[in-house]
């Protein structure tokens, strides 16, 4: 038996399939992972994230210590509550781990970072911060819901006081809030609208059964896989992983170089990677029937990539997948699937935002 | 528990087998294989007038999953093919014995039929996995 969250009895009351991930007892689907994935695009669903590491950093130093143990710059945060995407890197420039941080102030931050690699991220960061005046705290006394999708606003319209619905109404995207006992958020891994909240674990399950009579459809793994990676975000583990960079996965954006005289862990093995060139994650789109799976070599102009995440695309009805191949990569590439080479479009790593194709 | 049909006989690789008592032979894939396989994205079939073996894969049940094949659980030709599933390959998530189905069978020889399992072998079979 694995991990359970506090909400592992509702989701086999809805008649989830559970699945072990890494380490977790997790709802794969409640039904149909299509039908999920729909409700998200098209309406509103959510998902049970509570299994996420949420640690807060506090401290004198913590701003500096986050400068140097994450590649964004949490000094550009000046907003209450703002946001960013950023990652953690060794000293090679491999990613240990992408998270979300969250800024309250120059001593008070916090981090999402994921489950499965939870063990070795919270051993690292405790490292690092020894040389630091920072306190860690790892959360394991709240659980998380993500309420994605195009009614989202109204959803929590429907759950949340008028009062506490007022604070976070027309709240643009990637800010989170204290709402008395709850943590919300405009973030996601749908690419859609909506929020991560996170709240007391012994609330959560009133939080869910509001959410469930509010019509949100309770979504699970497969629905989630499908989701990010139509929205071109990157699943850690299979898109990257400690033996390779953000600049070979799609992340480079979220790398500040800039200022120069700050020092981040990996930063050195990244300037040279990007003197000396890097391979780098890109888009593929198969419109003939099959589909595109992880670990299937691509062949392209400059030579041989592998595809990193590959899926149906449910909102698309044709396969998608990311690929990491050389850079000098053409517009089409070959994939060997299934006894033949079948000709896909390179594309960069993004399908659908907001319910629309962006190919 | 997976619906096992009675009246239905089956191979061990989950395709069932519904004799229609003309010399035809309707074949799908069970609801335990729809349950491991998942929401179905795609259904690749046989064309009709193909001569089949037993045990040849004729068919691809693609989901979001995985592809996996199938095989001709008994020989002959094909003579029809679920047309349907083109645009609605989810019918053989909800309909595994209905409106599901894959592809009919002419037998060359029925007798074959006999190698197959009755609903409580396949039951048997499905429960050691």
């Amino acid at each position: 038996m694995g991990s359970r969250t506090p909400l592992y009895d509702a989701h086999v009351e809805a008649g989830a399939k559970m699945v072990d991930f890494h380490g977790w007892d997790m709802p794969l689907n409640y039904g149909s992972q299509i039908e999920e994935h729909h409700a998200v695009r098209r309406s509103c669903g959510m998902f049970d994230v509570s299994h996420m590491t949420i640690v807060d950093v506090a401290g004198q130093q913590a701003q500096a210590f986050l400068r140097y143990l994450l590649v964004n710059d949490v000094a550009k945060l000046k907003t209450e509550g703002k946001a960013q995407y950023t990652s953690m890197l060794n000293e090679q420039g491999g990613v240990i781990d992408d998270l979300i941080v969250y800024h309250f102030s120059d001593t008070s931050y916090r981090l999402v970072v994921n489950s499965a690699t939870r063990e070795r991220d919270l051993g690292w960061i405790e490292k690092v911060a020894a040389d630091f005046d920072v306190t860690i705290n790892e959360r394991d006394d709240m659980a998380m819901i993500a309420v994605q999708g195009p009614e989202s606003e109204a959803k929590l319209n429907a759950v949340l006081s008028s009062e506490d619905f007022a604070t976070i109404e027309g709240m643009k995207p990637f800010l989170g809030k204290q709402v008395g006992d709850l943590f919300i958020a405009t973030t996601g891994y749908t690419g859609e609208k909506g929020y991560e909240i996170i709240v007391p674990a012994e609330q959560v399950n009133d939080l869910w059964k509001q959410l469930i009579a509010a019509d949100v459809a309770p979504c699970g793994l497969g629905a989630r896989d499908t989701l990010r990676l139509e929205a071109g975000m990157n699943l850690y583990g299979q898109d990257m992983d400690e033996t390779v960079t953000p600049l070979e996965s799609n992340m480079g954006w979220s790398v500040a170089f800039e200022p120069i005289d700050r020092d981040f862990i990996g930063r050195q093995a990244l300037e040279q990677q990007k003197q000396a060139g890097h391979h780098k994650l890109v888009g593929l789109v198969m419109e003939d029937k099959g589909v595109l799976r992880h670990g299937l070599k691509v062949i392209v102009d400059g030579g041989e990539g592998v595809i990193t995440s590959g899926t149906f695309s449910p909102s698309l009805g044709f396969s998608i997948a990311m690929a990491r191949v050389p850079a000098n990569v053409g517009d089409t590439a070959q994939v060997e699937m299934r006894k033949k080479q079948v000709t896909v479009k390179v594309v960069k790593p993004a399908f659908v935002r907001n319910g629309q194709s962006v190919l | 528990m997976s619906n096992i049909p009675a009246d239905l006989k089956y191979a061990s690789t989950h395709e069932w087998v519904r004799d229609e008592g003309d010399g035809t032979f309707t074949i799908g894939i069970t609801e335990h294989a729809q349950d491991l396989l998942g929401d179905m994205v795609f259904v690749e079939l046989p064309e009709v007038g193909d001569k089949v073996s037993v045990g040849d894969d004729v068919a691809v049940a693609e989901s979001v999953k995985a592809a996996s094949d199938i095989y001709a659980p008994i020989s002959g030709e094909v003579i029809a093919i679920n047309e349907d599933l083109e645009d609605a390959p989810e019918n053989v998530n909800n309909d595994p014995y209905g409106d599901g189905w894959l592809f009919r069978i002419k037998a060359e020889d029925s007798g074959e039929l006999g190698n197959l399992l009755d609903a409580d072998a396949y039951e048997a079979s499905i429960d050691e996995d």
